[in-house]
């Protein structure tokens, strides 16, 4: 060797030179005895992959380069720069032609498309004109008169059901760092809503109003602001209490504050109607929740393509299946029976009356949030089901499966350390702890609505799944 | 007779901590048996053997708890137990407050990343071992891979790994190493010296370590590599680095290097990389032509300047009487020390050792270790073969090793003594020798365990080597007393 390099002055990282620290994995006897010894020591505490799963973890931990794909993956994603630039109509902002419909999750067909799916798809037959009544557009639906495809295939994501029809309108999100775009439609509030399958009259009759009121109202607002910092929001919403799934009550407060001024401002808004449409989104804790997920899917498709990457880029239900998508492996989905979720329930309703997981909105959890960031978000620990160790302990739990911690989105009970970001499919498998998400529960029966909200996790097929074909192409 | 068997999905402990586990419940009172393990085809099977009633799917990935109790309430009795001693097994740390604890790492890279670690020492199951030390190497850790039954493809992919990285790999079924003073593994506690060890084998490194601390001498570091090393595979990767580690280490005068018989290639090309260094290196290799490693350590000693000791010995007291055609019975925890008596053997008794009856069997070896621990953690498989020998009345002289240090068992003579005295009582004309490998220092105290053993009936030897040649001896007399008059 030439040079007086560090490994020439300290061979073996040290290992002859330093302080023995030790990590050890195993047998407890090993452990005690360097404990006998006064050296340091930090135990794993080590189960068993699941069978069967030996060789394809050693391929794909084995592949060169795949430290480096993972850190390029996670690198991109937490340095993502979401800003909101526009407010669109679907059929401009994606193209989409009548007929043609958006849905939560991985690919669906109609047969197999649960109670909520169908009734988000019957509300927007009848809002687009393309149907007279619910049974008629039921009938349509079933012989094939429209065609839909996930919101994901488009760059855009949608809360629960996340159907889009061509007149719904989206928010328009803009990554300045790496130049992505990504959408997601307006959030309708609480209640009896399209996005938990509900398709009444009023339903129908809030979205009319959300297309000829609030869309044009926001786009005036957003373009007399100029590209608003989403990223900016959702860490100071982090601060403020909110882990922008099951909570958004301050990052819906802050996005207000940025708007409200240009709203007012913008001549062609009629005073009422920016009243209207103020008066609306502040009525809804959640009215950011849909640009949270959009700001999500524009980081974690700035993280998509890195060949040999384990790294998870979409984690998305249907209310059928549940899909994740892996950097390394392209735009293939992962997918497997969605769960019921664990949680509280609204009136009377209980568990039985529970639809299984369904929504987009698991990218927040896909970009360090929600979930991941439950520690940060103490108020609502309760609604999901504990106490604030519990939510301490899920967020905790997260950094044994996720490839870093986010420079800009910090939870201040933890010292302020970055929220776990970046799901590394071979962790998951070989931990066994399974991406805690937050949602909400949508009923099982078309029409009926949110039934409730809690905790739910992915089935641990896809990760084995996903796994197995990083496996192949090692 | 009540019956219990419980299967646990997911409910993981490692092997030790089961046996220990499943020993103590044995022990109650009213238990006729008892077993927790995994549900691995070895243990299932083991358990149906008890007489317990294994559901047909269960898995190795299954906890599975059975116990045979004398009644109803002995077995619930038992029941408490068992859960007591695996909640207390899988109690974490408490470093929480009120924010509640803090989870434990799952995994290499989670724990190296609380720590400015600098080293991994992994005894995970073989096949769970390559994503733990890939982890590591990612992490800037080295490695050591106390486990056995890792694939040979995965040794050298990770060995591979380490030398891009600058970082070496000891093992996979590496026994012994010590670093910076930390004894990881089976090591013993000696004094540090100018003495680096390139081990290929665990006990041989801790039979070096033991006789240059006897000669006060003591060593810098003791690096492994894994007993597959020096194969013509593997092709001494790790060896090369070490070699190259101790050459670059200012505390390191001298280098032994210590391997059961290496690839001939791969000997040849230790030799030559150990010629090229600046460090002198003694070689210490138990084969015909060799030295063996007591006589290592003492050219060791020599080329440092240093005066080579009699060996501590502890002669027994009583003689025994010769009778002629007995065989000699090793029953060995270590695998080169058992090598090592089996080339002493041959020399003195012939090559066909076993085709005249004599026997040295390593306790450490793969047959017997699958799915239990190693007998310098539990020794009950060897105790059982030793009482079993001398009460075979062909067997004349019993050779058994006694490894000492951190990671053995707490007081190996507490069990082997009395089972000894026993059997050398019953028979005048039964001989035992004991090679003790271990200091003063060790946790077990070297001269209390000479002491007992001593005590029991047998010659004790600090020396492998001189505790074989005794063997040899006492065998040799015997055989000299069947020429002799009646």
């Amino acid at each position: 060797m030439s040079g007086t390099s560090g490994a020439e002055r300290h061979p073996l990282g040290g290992l002859l030179t330093r302080e023995p620290v030790v990590v050890t994995a195993g047998v407890d006897v090993l452990a005690d005895a360097l404990a006998d010894q006064a050296v340091r020591v930090e135990p794993v505490d080590w189960r068993p992959p699941p069978p069967g799963t030996d060789a394809a973890l050693a391929a794909v931990l084995g592949a060169p380069g795949r430290a480096e794909a993972n850190a390029r993956a996670v690198g991109r994603m937490v340095t993502a720069r979401p800003h909101l630039v526009d407010v669109r109509p679907a059929r401009e902002a994606l193209g989409l032609e009548p007929g043609a419909f958006l849905h939560a999750g991985p690919p669906l067909e109609w047969e197999r498309a649960s109670g909520p799916m169908r009734g988000a798809l019957i509300g927007a037959m009848l809002l687009e004109g393309l149907a007279e009544t619910p049974l008629g557009a039921e009938r349509a639906l079933a012989r094939g008169a429209a065609t839909f495809e996930p919101c994901h295939h488009h760059g855009a994501v949608g809360p629960m059901a996340g159907v889009v029809s061509p007149s719904m309108w989206m928010l328009v999100v803009e990554d300045a760092e790496h130049g992505g775009r990504s959408y997601c439609s307006l959030n309708e509030g609480l209640g009896k809503v399209l996005r938990y399958g509900a398709y009444g009259p009023e339903v129908i009759e809030r979205l009319t109003w959300m297309g000829e009121v609030l869309g044009p109202a926001l786009r005036a607002a957003v373009r007399r602001h100029g590209p608003l910092d989403l990223l900016s929001v959702i860490a100071q919403a982090l601060q403020m209490g909110d882990e922008l799934h099951n909570r958004n009550r301050a990052a819906t407060s802050l996005l207000l504050r940025e708007l409200a001024p240009d709203l007012a401002a913008a001549p062609e808004v009629h005073r009422d109607r920016a009243a209207e449409a103020l008066r609306f989104a502040a009525g809804n804790d959640h009215f950011f929740l849909n640009a949270g997920m959009a700001a999500a899917k524009a980081a974690a498709d700035a993280a998509r393509g890195v060949p040999g990457s384990s790294m998870v880029v979409a984690m998305a239900r249907n209310g059928t299946d549940f899909g994740i998508q892996v950097s390394g492996t392209g735009d293939r989905w992962f997918t497997g029976p969605a769960n019921v979720p664990h949680g509280l329930y609204l009136g009377d309703h209980g568990p039985d009356d529970a639809n299984p997981d369904i929504g987009d909105s698991a990218i927040t959890e896909t970009a360090g949030m929600g979930g991941f960031a439950l520690a940060a978000a103490p108020a609502i620990v309760r609604f999901v089901g504990g106490e604030v160790p519990d939510a301490v302990a899920a967020t905790r739990r997260m950094y044994e499966i996720t490839l870093a911690e986010h420079p800009a989105l910090q939870i201040p009970l933890l010292s302020f350390r970055g929220t776990p970001v970046g799901v590394d499919v071979t962790r998951v498998v070989r931990t066994g702890i399974l991406p805690v998400i937050d949602t909400g529960i949508a009923g099982r029966e078309a029409g009926t609505g949110q039934v409730g909200a809690g905790l739910v996790e992915p089935p641990a097929n896809v990760f084995e799944d996903a796994l197995r074909a990083l496996a192949e192409t090692a | 007779m009540s019956r219990w068997v419980e299967v646990r999905p997911g409910g993981y402990h490692d092997s030790v901590t089961l046996m220990r586990v499943s020993r103590a419940v044995s022990e109650r009172d009213g238990v006729d048996g008892a077993m927790a393990a995994m549900g691995t085809p070895l243990n299932v099977e083991t358990m149906r053997r008890m007489g317990f009633d294994v559901p047909a799917e269960t898995g190795p990935g299954d906890l599975v708890v059975a116990i045979r109790a004398r009644d109803a309430a002995a077995l619930e009795a038992a029941r408490t137990a068992l859960d007591g001693l695996l909640g207390e097994a899988s109690r974490v740390p408490d470093r929480g407050g009120l924010l509640g604890e803090a989870p434990a790492a799952r995994t290499t890279a989670s724990a190296a990343a609380r720590a400015e670690a600098t080293v991994a020492l992994l005894s995970v199951p073989g096949p769970g071992v390559f994503p733990e030390a890939m982890d590591a190497l990612d992490a800037g850790l080295n490695v050591m891979i106390f486990s056995a039954g890792v694939p040979l493809a995965q040794e050298i992919a990770l060995k591979e790994a380490a030398a891009r990285r600058g970082l070496i790999v000891m093992g996979p079924d590496c026994g012994t190493a010590v670093v910076g003073g930390a004894g990881l593994g089976f090591a013993n506690a000696v004094r540090p010296g100018p003495v680096g060890i390139v081990a290929a084998s665990g006990t041989g490194a801790q039979q070096l370590m033991c006789l240059l601390d006897a000669a006060g001498t003591g060593v810098s570091h003791v690096l492994g590599v894994g007993g597959r090393d020096l194969s013509s595979q593997v092709s001494g990767r790790s060896a090369l680095a070490a070699l190259a580690a101790l050459d670059a280490d200012p505390g390191t005068e001298l280098i032994l290097l210590v391997s059961k018989p290496p690839a001939p290639r791969v000997a040849d090309l230790i030799r030559e990389a150990a010629r090229r260094l600046d460090t002198p290196v003694v070689f210490a290799l138990p084969m015909p032509g060799e030295d063996d490693l007591t006589r290592a350590a003492e050219t060791a000693l020599r080329a440092l300047g240093r005066p080579v000791p009699r060996w501590p010995r502890w002669p027994a007291r009583r003689r025994p009487a010769a009778v002629a055609g007995r065989e000699l019975r090793g029953l060995f925890a270590g695998g080169t020390l058992r090598e090592e008596a089996a080339v002493i053997a041959r020399a003195g008794l012939g090559w066909d050792l076993e085709a005249r009856g004599h026997s040295l069997v390593d306790f450490g070896g793969d047959a017997f270790t699958r799915g239990r621990a190693h007998p310098m953690i539990d020794p009950s498989l060897r105790l059982e073969a030793l009482a079993h020998a001398a009460a075979d009345p062909e067997a004349g002289v019993l050779l058994l090793d006694v490894v000492l240090g951190f990671g053995a068992e707490p007081d190996p003579a507490a069990a082997l003594a009395p089972v000894l005295a026993a059997a050398l009582r019953d028979r005048s004309d039964l001989a035992a020798v004991v090679s003790l490998c271990g200091t003063p220092a060790d946790p077990q105290d070297r001269d209390r365990q000479a002491a007992a053993l001593r005590e029991a009936g047998a010659d004790v030897y600090a020396s492998n080597a001189q505790a074989a040649r005794r063997a040899v001896k006492l065998v040799e007399a015997l055989e000299r007393a069947e020429g002799a008059p009646g």
